[in-house]
């Protein structure tokens, strides 16, 4: 990859449409493997866009994902329209879930999510305002 | 032990098929909470899930995953075989239980960790 190569991609996420949920991810983790970045560090990266992506499909009113691939590492920026999170440091507890009956009844609301990116991630930021929205910052560096 | 003698000796029934059924399977995951298999499964690992839905080829293909067992005779949507089969995912079903197709897979030698 060239040193000053910079890939911009951006993916708009509907609320609740869970025929493309996984659809951003997929494509983001194809084009980190097609530039060379090495599978684990690309697995990484698909986690963590992931379940970014699934949180906005399933908790919001809808969103973007927003990627910057670096010679040195990838930036994934998600944001939402709401209706943000109350309490930020609860949802980032590994099982807390506020996912409704059925939406459990197809796998999700583990309350993993949040904790899967912060691990996956070498930096995680998340900032939410209720009904306004949540925007998470992760940065996974390809070294 | 490959994906393809596994698909022999527990007669698993090839509902998408891919390429990589040579591929060697040496530990596996069971679970059917994906953010669960999204932390804990180990790449090229075989998935035992009840889920039937097309997230389920999400997860395998984002997890890196070998193949995915879609256990107690749980029918995958259409949508899910489709998926898969456009993902290259192999995704097998059977009639067996979770805890049936997990025992008989360590006894060949597939592990959990
Ligand atoms: N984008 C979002 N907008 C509003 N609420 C959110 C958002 N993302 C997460 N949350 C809240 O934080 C909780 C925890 O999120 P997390 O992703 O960890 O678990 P989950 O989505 O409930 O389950 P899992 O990710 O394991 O399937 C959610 O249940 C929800 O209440
Ligand atoms: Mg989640």
């Amino acid at each position: 990859m060239n040193s000053r190569q910079v890939i911009n991609l951006e993916f708009q996420l509907k609320s609740g449409d869970f025929e493309f949920a996984g659809e951003a991810s997929s494509q983001i983790k194809r084009i980190v493997q097609q530039i060379g970045v090495k599978p684990e560090i690309a697995r990484r990266i698909a986690i963590c866009a992931y379940e970014a992506e699934m949180n906005v499909i399933i908790h919001s009113q809808g969103g973007i994902i927003r990627v910057e691939i670096l010679p040195e590492q990838t930036d994934l920026y998600v944001e939402d329209r709401g209706p943000g999170i109350d309490d930020v440091n609860l949802a980032m507890q590994e099982g807390y879930s506020t996912a409704p009956d059925h939406i459990r009844n197809m796998g999700f609301g583990a309350g993993m999510g949040l904790p899967n990116m912060a691990r996956c991630s070498d930096e995680f930021t998340i900032t939410s305002e209720v009904v306004v929205g949540t925007k998470i910052h992760m940065t996974i560096r390809h070294i | 032990m490959t994906i393809g003698e596994i698909i022999n000796k527990l007669s698993l029934n090839e509902v998408a098929t891919a390429t990589g059924l040579d591929k060697n399977i040496k530990k596996g995951y069971v679970s059917d909470l994906l953010s669960n298999v999204m932390a804990f499964a180990s790449a090229d690992s075989i998935w035992i899930t009840m889920q039937g839905h097309q997230n389920v080829v999400a997860v395998a293909v984002l997890a890196g995953l070998a193949a995915v067992i879609i256990a107690g005779g749980v029918k995958p949507e259409v949508e899910t075989v489709d998926k898969a089969v456009s993902e290259g995912v192999i995704l097998l079903t059977t009639n067996l239980s979770s805890f049936e197709v997990v025992g008989r897979l360590y006894e060949l030698d597939v592990r959990g960790e």
